[in-house]
C-alpha cells in the first residue's frame, strides 16, 4: 500500500523541484567533476600537443604526427636534461629516504630530551621558501669555492626532501597498532627480530610512499635547482629556458610519458597493497 | 645497565646523520646568508666582491625599494591560498565521504597532474589562455571580453596559476584529516537533531581544522616565495619578491641585497605562520 502511494506520488512532484533535489543530492559529485576537469585541462593540453607537427615552436596546432613520440630526443639537449633529472632524483631520493626514515623512527618511537626542538628543525626547511633555501645554499657553496653543478644540486634536493620523508614516515609509524609489536614480543621475538619481521614490513608502505614523493619533488624542482646547478641542465630548467621561444613538442612527449608512467606505477602499488591486505 | 644506556642513546644515534646533514647544508647556509645580508661592496672591487660592514641599513633600503613587490607577494599568496582552500575543501570532502570504492583512484588522480612537470602545466595554461589559445578569441567573438583585454600578463593569471599549482598541497592534508573523522561522530550529531549545516559547522569543520592549517601553510609558504608563475603568466607589473631576489642574484649580482630580501621574506613568513598557528590553536604542525 505504502509503495503504491510512493510511486503514485512521484509524478506529482514538479519537474523543477525534482531537478533541484537531484542537484542537491549530486552537488558534491558535480563539483568533483568540475574539480578534476580543472586539474586535468593542462595535462590534456600537454598530451594533445605532444602530437603536434609543430616544427620548433609548439604554439599553434599544425597537424597530427607521431614523429615526436618516435623521436623524443629530437630536440637538442632534451634527453641530456632528462637524464640529469633522473640521476639527481634517484640520488636525492636514496639519501633523503635513508636520513629521513632514521629521523622519523627516532621522533616517532622515542621520548627523549630535545624531541620538540627536533620537530622544529624538521619543520623549518618546509617553512623556508624555496628561493631562500636555494639562495642560501648557493652562498655557502660560493664561500667554499665549490662550483654549482651536479652534486650541489643533489645536496640541495636532499635538504628539502628530508622533511617530507620524515613527515610521511612518521605518520605511518604513528598509525601502527602497538599491540602488534607487543604480540611479537610475547611470542619471544627479541627487539631486533620484532623490528625486522613486524615493525619494518608495517612501515614499509610509508617509506615507499615517502620515496615516491621525494623523487617527484626532486624531479619537478626548478627554483632550488636553478640556484645550485650552474650550467648543468635539468628537465625543468630545459623547459623554463625553452619557454621564452616556445617549447619543442618533445618536451610534451616526455611530460606526458612521465605522467602515464607514474600513474601506472601508483596504480600497480595500490593493486599489490590491496592483494596483500586480502 | 648497558641495555638502558643503549636505549637512551638510540634516538640520538638515529638522528645524528640526518641532523648533521641539515646542520651543514641548512643551518650553516642560513647563518651565512645572515652574514652576507649586512655586507657592502668592496670599494674598487669586482662585482660580487663584498666585505662585512654590518650595514643593517641594507634591510631598510632593500625593503623600501621593494615594498611594492613584498606587498604583492603576500596579497597574491593569500588570495591563492583562499582560492585553493575553497576549491580543495569540497573536493577533499567528496573524496573522503562520498566516493565509496573509488576513493583510492580519486586520490591518485589528485596527485597525478604533479607528474607532468609543473612548468609544462603552467606553460600550457599560458597557451590556453593566451592570444593564440581558443579561450580568448572565443570570448572576444561573443563580446564577453574587450578586444584589447587579455587574461595572461595580468595579476589574475598569476594568482590563478599559483592556485592551480599548489592545489594538491592543499587537497592532500585536508583529505588526510577528513578521512580520519569517525563517521559515528557525524551520525551522533544527526541523532541529536542537528541539521546538515550545523553538523558541518560544529562537528566536521572543527575536526578537520588540523588539515586546514597544514594545507594553508603548505600552500601559502611556497606561494609567497614563488617567482615562476609571475615570470611565465605575469608581466613586469606583477613582479613578486621572488622575481626580485632571483634577478639580484643572477642579473645584478648584488648578493647583500638579495640576502637581506631573502631574510626579510623568511622572517615575515615565520611571524605570520607563528601567529596563524597560535590563532588556529593547533600544536600539530604538519
Amino acid at each position: 500500500m505504502s509503495t503504491q502511494l510512493k510511486s503514485a506520488s512521484i509524478p506529482t512532484i514538479p519537474i523543477k523541484a525534482r531537478l533541484s533535489r537531484w542537484f542537491g543530492r549530486n552537488l558534491l559529485r558535480i563539483y568533483m567533476v568540475f574539480g578534476f576537469t580543472y586539474l586535468f585541462i593542462p595535462v590534456a593540453y600537454t598530451f594533445v600537443f605532444s602530437f603536434n607537427d609543430s616544427g620548433k615552436s609548439n604554439l599553434i596546432w599544425k597537424g597530427f604526427t607521431l614523429d615526436n613520440w618516435q623521436n623524443p630526443c629530437g630536440a637538442p639537449q632534451i634527453c641530456n636534461a632528462l637524464g640529469n633529472s633522473i640521476k639527481i632524483g634517484l640520488l636525492a631520493t636514496i639519501f633523503s629516504t635513508i636520513l629521513g626514515t632514521l629521523i622519523a623512527f627516532a621522533i616517532g618511537r622515542y621520548h627523549f630530551k630535545g624531541r620538540s626542538s627536533s620537530n622544529l628543525l624538521i619543520f623549518l626547511p618546509m617553512a623556508t621558501p624555496e628561493i631562500v633555501l636555494g639562495a642560501s645554499l648557493l652562498s655557502l657553496f660560493l664561500v667554499f669555492k665549490i662550483n654549482p653543478g651536479f652534486w650541489p644540486t643533489v645536496i640541495a634536493h636532499v635538504v628539502f626532501c628530508i622533511s617530507f620523508v620524515v613527515v610521511t614516515v612518521k605518520a605511518r609509524i604513528a598509525s601502527l597498532d602497538p599491540r602488534l609489536e607487543q604480540a611479537a614480543m610475547d611470542l619471544y621475538a627479541n627487539e631486533v627480530e620484532t623490528f625486522r619481521r613486524v615493525t619494518l614490513p608495517l612501515v614499509a608502505p610509508g617509506i615507499a610512499g615517502a620515496a615516491l614523493l621525494a623523487f617527484s619533488l626532486s624531479f619537478d624542482d626548478f627554483i632550488i635547482t636553478n640556484f645550485n646547478s650552474g650550467t648543468l641542465i635539468t628537465f625543468p630548467k630545459f623547459v623554463y629556458v625553452a619557454a621564452a621561444r616556445g617549447i619543442p613538442a618533445q618536451a610534451n612527449v616526455i611530460g606526458s610519458a612521465m605522467f602515464f608512467l607514474a600513474l601506472a606505477l601508483v596504480i600497480a602499488v595500490q593493486i599489490v597493497n590491496r592483494k596483500k591486505i586480502r | 645497565m648497558r641495555a638502558t644506556l643503549g636505549k637512551v642513546k638510540t634516538p640520538y644515534l638515529l638522528l645524528f646523520p640526518g641532523f648533521a646533514f641539515l646542520f651543514i647544508f641548512f643551518i650553516l647556509p642560513i647563518i651565512n646568508l645572515a652574514q652576507t645580508s649586512t655586507q657592502t661592496p668592496i670599494a674598487g672591487g669586482d662585482t660580487g666582491q663584498n666585505e662585512q660592514t654590518f650595514a643593517f641599513s641594507n634591510y631598510i633600503n632593500a625593503f623600501i625599494e621593494n615594498r611594492e613587490q613584498f606587498g604583492r607577494s603576500f596579497i597574491y599568496a593569500t588570495l591563492a591560498t583562499i582560492f585553493a582552500l575553497a576549491i580543495a575543501y569540497p573536493l577533499a570532502y567528496a573524496i573522503a565521504f562520498k566516493s565509496g570504492k573509488f576513493k583510492n583512484i580519486l586520490l591518485v588522480l589528485v596527485v597525478a597532474p604533479f607528474f607532468t612537470s609543473f612548468l609544462l602545466r603552467t606553460i600550457a595554461w599560458k597557451q590556453i589562455l593566451g592570444e593564440e589559445g581558443f579561450v580568448v578569441p572565443t570570448l572576444r567573438n561573443l563580446n564577453l571580453m574587450g578586444q584589447s583585454t587579455t587574461i595572461t600578463s595580468t595579476s589574475i593569471a598569476v594568482v590563478a596559476g599559483m592556485t592551480y599549482n599548489f592545489l594538491p598541497f592543499m587537497t592532500l592534508p585536508l583529505y588526510a584529516s577528513l578521512e580520519r573523522i569517525d563517521p559515528r561522530t557525524i551520525e551522533a550529531s544527526g541523532d541529536l537533531y542537528a541539521n546538515a549545516i550545523t553538523t558541518f559547522r560544529r562537528v566536521t569543520l572543527p575536526l578537520s581544522l588540523p588539515g586546514v592549517v597544514a594545507g594553508t601553510l603548505l600552500t601559502f609558504i611556497p606561494a609567497a616565495g614563488d617567482y615562476v608563475n609571475a615570470a611565465i603568466l605575469g608581466s613586469p607589473n606583477t613582479k613578486m619578491i621572488g622575481n626580485v631576489i632571483e634577478s639580484r642574484y643572477f642579473k645584478i649580482v648584488d648578493y647583500p641585497t638579495a640576502a637581506a630580501l631573502s631574510f626579510t621574506l623568511m622572517a615575515a613568513i615565520l611571524i605570520l605562520v607563528t601567529l596563524y598557528i597560535r590563532k588556529a590553536g593547533t600544536e600539530e604542525l604538519v
